[in-house]
Order: structure tokens, then C-alpha cells, then sequence
């Protein structure tokens, strides 16, 4: 099996590759690139993102077809595609961070700054939170709810359909941290950063 | 709930930890590797590695330890010393540390801040303040607590946050290595005057100076090295301890 980690200089991510490396061992093979050939053929992608949603949306078009290359493998052919922090947020129709900017318009919602009511939460939203888990996810097997995971983000996913919505922590409100619509699997922590459970979300999604 | 995070931090000379864990069961207890990973198994929850190689020609050895730490370590790995330019940054993040943390070149040069943040994102710019009480206020000293710069502490965090800080690391130098406690007036000042996250650091002696960092200084993430060194206490039953102080914390 293939598992391809998109490159498409959305800043760090070394560690999303050092993770999914531990996890995959010798049993599955991890690729990282941004060759459009090798993601159509690959089994699974992982849709890494840091920065704002502007730059990784930007960055994604910058690299000829690759847009189109996702859409065929995640909405066409419905194979499952991982979305990490603004790797999720990207699904959105569209965000709010810099400047009002399309997303891939996967899921619809919209991605806006986390309100810190008045400056009494800080932001950015650093650090470990327990995830509550509202509904059954692929990737949430056999993690127990209440779970720890490593957050770093300003900006928030509201999705419209809230039947797509599979976990949510609590900071200044209840927000939206993990999301399976079909094929399409999201979350805005790190998996990658968050120790013990985050590899098995990360072993989960590979073994899907 | 966000929980408060304890960061146990490694001095790295030459690729090697200077002060360290002496557990017995260490293959080699000048690893900064192996310390990690105890660390991380024991839940801490970043890890920090403050470069303190003073010899350019062996500045690279930092990377090589950032490149196997982060291939063992799956929590958030911070690295700072010695960090110039955003070429030193992307060098680092490329290696697999999560953070930066920058302290120096900040004050000569706050550009770095700006530039860095804007391409790298916030989230893994970490601002190191080293600050010394004068009368009434705080003053800023860089080169590793050499260069006293006069700068106001309070006034050059709020700047930090403008350039694009993510997160400030404020390190009494007063307290630094005295084992009396984190700089408590200083914490909460600017933990009080900035909306990103602070960590103290600076002073730890025991674990109730961990619990007065959180309940007085108001810091979202504390800081310590000695007080993890030699086995005195270890990360585990900082976090328990915390937590009958009704700190939450992850454990």
C-alpha cells in the first residue's frame, strides 16, 4: 500500500512525515511528494497544512493540477484523503484568514478566527486538549473519549451540515477538531505531535 | 479544557547534554536523544533544547540531534540557541523541530521575527526573553545574559506580538539557576499585558515553584531543567502533583 504525504510547501512537515514513518514501519509504503502522478496512484493521501489558509491555498494552486488531481482522488474516486490542521481547514468553501479566500469546497462550512471572548482566551490555542467524541469515526478506533491532543491554531471550522462533525474540545467555545464525511477524514490537531493517540489515529487512518 | 503544559528543557553542548537525567538505566547519559525520549515516555509534554555550543564549527551538531529526536519523540519539539536568521529557523523546522525559539537575534534584528512568522507561520515562533530587574522595571540582556540592552521587557513583549510571536519563553535572569522560584511579578506582568501564550522559565527549585508559575504568574506552559536532573523529580509526578493542586494538566 501507498500512503502519499502532499508536498506542496505548506511549511513544516518533517514531523507528519517522521510520523507516519514510525507508524507505517516496513508494512506500508510512505511517499511525499507532490507529483501528480504518484498521488492519483496512491491508496491513501495526507493533506498536510501550517500557516494561514491563504498561503496553503495559494500554495496548493501554485503547483499545476494539483488541485484537480484531489478532487479526482477525493471526491471522484472517493479515496480517503487525511486533512491536518489547515489541511482540514482547506475543505471549507472558503476562509477567512488574511483575506476572504476559496477553499476546495469539500465540506461545506466556512473557516473563521476563534472568538477569545474579548481577549480572555489567548490566541493562538496551544496545547493539549481533550477531545470530546460526538459520533462513531474510522479513525477514532479504539481511542477512549476524552482523549488528549496537541492543538496550535487561531482559526476555526464550522461546518454546515453538523452530521460531518465526529469530535470537538472546549475552549472558548466548542470547537469543531475532528470531521468524517465519507471518505474524507479531518483534524484540526496534530496527530503527528500528540504522542501515544495520536498515532493511532494516525495507524487507524492507515490501516482503513 | 486546554491544559497547562510542563516543558523539561536540555542544555545541548556539541551535540551533547550537559546537565542531564543520571538514571541508572541510561545506555549514555550524555544523549540529548535518549534524555528526550525519557522525558516524552514520561509525559512531558514538549521538549526543549536550548543549544549552548559556543564554537561555530561544531553549530551544525544541534542539527543532527534535532533530526534524531524528532524521528523517536512525538510530542512538540522546541529548539533555540544560537538561532540568526530564517535560514537558521528553516534549517531547524526542516530537521523536525516544531518550534523555534529566538532570542538574540530578535532584539538586533526584530525583522526575523517578522519574516519568520509570516512564512513559517506563528505556531512555531517562540520568542526568548532574558529579563533582569532594574528598580522598577525589567531590562532585556541577549547573548545569553551577557549584553544588557536597556530595552523594557514588558514593552519589547508587546512588540513581539505584533512582529508575529507565537508564543514568549520569559526567563528571569535573576532567578535563572537559583532554585528560589520563577520571577512571579514578571510572569504575570506580561503574561497580563500580551494574548499569546507565556512560558515561565527561571528559577525552578521545587515543584510547588511549578504551581506558583501557573496560579501567580498566569503562564500557560512552565519551563524547567534542574529540578528534572539527577532523578530529583521526574515529569510524572510534577503532573500529579499539579494536578491535586487543581492545575489541569495532561496526564
Amino acid at each position: 500500500m501507498n500512503v502519499t504525504i502532499v508536498d506542496y510547501n505548506s511549511g513544516n512537515i518533517s514531523s507528519v512525515i517522521n510520523s507516519f514513518q514510525e507508524v507505517a514501519k516496513d508494512k506500508v509504503n510512505i511517499e511525499v511528494t507532490s507529483d501528480l502522478n504518484k498521488i492519483k496512484s496512491s491508496d491513501k493521501v495526507v493533506l498536510p497544512g501550517q500557516g494561514s489558509f491563504k498561503s496553503c491555498v495559494d500554495a496548493l494552486k501554485k503547483i499545476n493540477g494539483l488541485v484537480d488531481t484531489l478532487n479526482d482522488f477525493a471526491i471522484k474516486n472517493k479515496k480517503p484523503l487525511l486533512g491536518i490542521c489547515v489541511g482540514l481547514q482547506m475543505f471549507a468553501d472558503i476562509g477567512y484568514e488574511e483575506t476572504e479566500t476559496k477553499g476546495l469546497g469539500w465540506v461545506s462550512g466556512k473557516v473563521s478566527k476563534i472568538d477569545n471572548l474579548n481577549g480572555k482566551y489567548k490566541l493562538p490555542h496551544i496545547g493539549w486538549n481533550q477531545i470530546n467524541i460526538v459520533r462513531d469515526s474510522k479513525i477514532f478506533k479504539d481511542i477512549e473519549n476524552n482523549s488528549h491532543m496537541y492543538f496550535v491554531h487561531s482559526y476555526e471550522f464550522h461546518p454546515e451540515d453538523k452530521k460531518v462533525i465526529s469530535a470537538t474540545t472546549d475552549y472558548s467555545s466548542k470547537i469543531v477538531c475532528s470531521i468524517e464525511k465519507e471518505n474524507i477524514f479531518g483534524t484540526q490537531f496534530h496527530p503527528e505531535k500528540s504522542d501515544k493517540a495520536g498515532l493511532k489515529i494516525i495507524n487507524n487512518f492507515i490501516n482503513l | 479544557m486546554l491544559k497547562n503544559r510542563i516543558i523539561p528543557c536540555l542544555d545541548v553542548k556539541n551535540g551533547r547534554v550537559v546537565k542531564g537525567i543520571n538514571f541508572v538505566d541510561l545506555q549514555d547519559a550524555g544523549d540529548p536523544v535518549e534524555q528526550a525520549k525519557i522525558y516524552s515516555d514520561g509525559g512531558a509534554d514538549e521538549i526543549c533544547f536550548l543549544d549552548i555550543t559556543a564554537s561555530n564549527e561544531n553549530r551544525d551538531t544541534i542539527y543532527d540531534v534535532v533530526k534524531k529526536t524528532s524521528k523517536k519523540c512525538f510530542v512538540p519539539l522546541t529548539v533555540g540557541g544560537g538561532v540568526r536568521s530564517v535560514e537558521d529557523i528553516n534549517k531547524l523546522l526542516n530537521c523536525g523541530a516544531d518550534k523555534v525559539s529566538i532570542n538574540t537575534a530578535a532584539v538586533q534584528n526584530p525583522e526575523v521575527v517578522v519574516e519568520s512568522s509570516k512564512k513559517f507561520g506563528s505556531q512555531c515562533i517562540v520568542v526568548a526573553i532574558d529579563a533582569k530587574k532594574n528598580s522598577d522595571k525589567w531590562e532585556i540582556f541577549t547573548h545569553g545574559g551577557r549584553n544588557n540592552t536597556g530595552i523594557d521587557a514588558i514593552e519589547f513583549s508587546k512588540k513581539m506580538v505584533d512582529s508575529g510571536a507565537g508564543e514568549l519563553l520569559i526567563t528571569s535572569m535573576d532567578r535563572d539557576g537559583t532554585q528560589v522560584g520563577y520571577d512571579i511579578d514578571l510572569m504575570s506582568k506580561i503574561s497580563s499585558k500580551v494574548n499569546i501564550p507565556v512560558i515561565a522559565s527561571g528559577g525552578v527549585g521545587n515543584l510547588d515553584h511549578l504551581v506558583d508559575g501557573i496560579k501567580l504568574g498566569n503562564a500557560s506552559a512552565v519551563l524547567a531543567a534542574s529540578i528534572f536532573h539527577y532523578g530529583k523529580h521526574s515529569v510524572k509526578e510534577a503532573k500529579e502533583y499539579l494536578d491535586s493542586k487543581g492545575i489541569p494538566v495532561r496526564i
